[in-house]
């Protein structure tokens, strides 16, 4: 990861010393096409402030395409604008906008096909269909741009960086919003995405299907319609992101569906429907997480096993772990729960009795939903109480045999 | 007829059981804000106790003053004034009071260290429960004659909001479970007035599950303008109903 970056930054620095071709100003060329057409390898395409309208110019050959003041690259709401391939090149300092929407096609602004140690960075996108689209590329850099998604509907919106079939990306520091899915990643391996802020998108924050040994860190995942969805993948690894306010009927901070083998460590969730959402995950290690103020902190139903809850703190959720069976295969031991009422006779910051996350409430409500109405009733207190005392209906294997008595410095 | 409910207003203080639940209050919801780290669980307590021991106080008082005052009150009737004047002067003097010292012992608490709107919600429905609670032990009273049975009465009519309605909706959503029954559990939970304010305080507090499934359906509903504005009519009529029916009562009741 390290060697193609320092490369890459070589190659920069190596262009610099080539040619230079100037597009628009007082004695530049008149059209982007022209000028990609003049360059050499080496060469910068420098393009001054002003405005274009681009239909689908190809960058394929190592060249640095600078903009100067924003120049705005206008796609008509009709065409890509720009598609790059091969290899080396680099795209900075431009503003695409307007590119074309297509119900055939995933129609982007900006295209990156069969391509390598490609880095687009310090780009705006706006009024866009798809933002970034890289399919068969390896090796390549998004870096520091933003995108601004027109909010339509989920069918007729595209999403902000979409990568299909890649591996080795860094997506780093960029801003989605208004789009389809923020992020969204099908087939990439050994990619890494941190430092980036998705939010207000129609569907998910990040969205990964089928992409094994990537790791998310550093993110931040708020207000999208329905979270953060990850699914059919291995050797994830999802470290200090925060997820926050997503918020309705199908809204989870995280869902995992079918993940396996990966490690979700020093994350924050807060003030999400569902915290955490697993089905068929195997394998998880969460630990040293918060959760905060959501209305289900995690739902791990009866279909996982092997996950390991460690060192989480648990406060102020309306249930703190739901789950739909009396299997359980996972474990929940080390954590703290502000619903504890344990005591420590030996002082050693572990409760001396076991806590049982699930209330009797929580699996009434996950048989029906109606009963929700009755939340902080009297009565589904006194019930949960009498539970407690004699369980019944509650998983006994679902337990804490070490709950922490103070919260864990996270 | 204010002249009248100052009377009522200054017994009532002489007798400093409003006194004492007004200390009892500030201290219970003082000290929640004080040992619980975070005001958004201590608002969760105190929910507790604006719906469990807020209308179970007031509804006793409130019965028992009106059989403790029946002398006055023979005294009042055979002065020029109306019985519908007496009886409102009666129960404007301990709801107001009731209100009063709910809104001293819970509102200052609230105001000092949680002046948002869940707080200005709970104030509200703490406020409505005990005028609501005032009515209902009104009807009961000027219903029966005798103390002990109208006091019974009213602490079955609490036990019966607070408590066993939760368990009689709880077993109707299980028996017609396969039904579709949102818009059944939004009339039944008006027939509570309970039930409605806890509902009404919960989509401040509970928000984020409450999104989820069928929440959603009463979060369009309660969390709308019009939602709003329902709840409070709805409480307002559970105040107003139960005095109305009081009031005709005592009109026509042989003392």
């Amino acid at each position: 990861m390290k060697n193609w970056l320092l490369i890459s930054t070589m190659l920069m620095c190596q262009a610099a010393n080539a040619g230079t071709i100037v597009v628009g100003g007082e004695k530049g060329l008149p059209s982007i096409k022209q000028g990609l057409a003049l360059t050499k390898p080496g060469d910068t395409l420098l393009i001054k402030k002003g405005s274009w309208y681009v239909n689908n110019a190809i960058v394929d050959k190592k060249i640095v395409v600078q903009g100067e003041g924003w120049p705005v690259l206008h796609g008509a709401d009709k065409y890509v604008i720009l598609t790059v391939t091969g290899k080396g090149a680099v795209i900075r300092g431009l503003h695409f906008t307007n590119s074309g929407y297509s119900s055939m096609e995933e129609r982007p602004a900006l295209r990156i096909i069969d391509a390598s140690e490609v880095v687009v960075e310090g780009n705006r996108f706006t009024h866009t269909y798809f933002g970034i689209h890289a399919a068969n590329s390896h090796h390549f850099t998004i870096r520091n741009n933003t995108f601004q998604g027109v909010t339509r509907t989920e069918q007729t919106t595209g999403n902000g960086i979409h990568l299909w079939k890649c591996s080795h990306a860094l997506i780093d520091g960029n801003t989605a919003a208004g789009h389809r899915d923020g992020i969204y990643f099908e087939f990439v391996t050994q990619s890494i995405v941190q430092n980036n802020r998705s939010h207000h998108n129609i569907r998910y924050g990040l969205h990964f299907m089928f992409s094994d040994n990537d790791s998310y860190t550093a993110n931040a995942f708020h207000d999208n319609g329905a979270g953060v969805a990850v699914m059919f993948s291995k050797k994830v690894i999802m470290e200090r992101n925060r997820f926050n306010n997503n918020w309705g009927p199908a809204a989870y901070g995280l869902l995992l569906k079918e993940i396996s083998d990966s490690r979700i460590l020093h994350n924050a969730f807060e003030q999400n429907t569902v915290g955490i959402y697993m089905e068929g995950a195997n394998r998880i290690e969460v630990g040293y997480t918060s959760f905060r103020a959501n209305g289900w902190a995690a739902r791990v139903q009866a279909s996982c096993a092997g996950n390991n809850f460690h060192h989480n703190n648990f406060h102020t959720n309306t249930f703190d772990i739901a789950t739909n069976g009396t299997l359980v295969l996972n474990t929940f031991n080390g954590n703290y729960w502000d619903k504890y009422e344990g005591y420590d006779l030996n002082r050693d910051g572990v409760g001396d009795v076991p806590f049982h996350p699930v209330s009797l409430y929580s699996m009434l409500v996950e048989r029906d939903p109606n009963s929700l109405l009755l939340l902080r009733s009297f009565m589904v207190g006194l019930l949960d109480k009498a539970e407690k005392a004699i369980p019944s209906l509650t998983p006994e294997n679902l337990v804490d045999t070490l709950p922490f008595m103070k919260p864990i410095a996270l | 007829m204010f002249k009248l409910a100052k009377y009522v207003w200054y017994d009532i203080l002489r007798s400093k059981v409003v006194i004492a639940y007004t200390a009892f209050l500030l201290t219970v919801s003082m000290s929640l804000f004080q040992l619980e780290a975070d005001s958004g669980k201590a608002l969760l307590s105190l929910l507790n106790i604006i719906l469990l021991i807020v209308p179970l106080v007031s509804i006793i008082f409130a019965t028992i003053h009106y059989y403790n005052s029946y002398e006055f009150i023979e005294l009042m009737l055979s002065q020029p004034v109306s019985r519908t004047r007496i009886l409102l002067s009666e129960y404007v003097g301990t709801a107001g009071s009731l209100t009063a010292a709910f809104l001293l012992g819970v509102g200052i608490p609230v105001l000092i260290y949680q002046p948002t709107a869940t707080g200005m919600a709970l104030l509200f429905t703490g406020s409505m429960l005990t005028i609501i609670t005032c009515s209902l032990a009104f009807l009961v009273s000027v219903k029966a004659r005798e103390k002990a049975r109208g006091i019974g009465a009213a602490l079955l009519c609490w036990f019966y909001f607070a408590l066993l309605y939760d368990g009689l909706l709880l077993l109707l959503i299980f028996t017609f479970s396969d039904y579709p029954l949102e818009k059944v559990t939004l009339l039944l939970t008006s027939l509570n007035p309970i039930d409605l304010a806890r509902i009404f305080l919960m989509l401040q507090l509970d928000i984020s599950a409450l999104m989820g499934y069928t929440g959603a359906t009463y979060k369009v509903f309660f969390g709308s303008g019009w939602g709003l504005l329902y709840t409070a009519v709805i409480l307002l009529a559970w105040a107003m109903i139960p005095l109305w029916m009081a009031i005709r009562r005592f009109r026509r009741k042989d003392l």
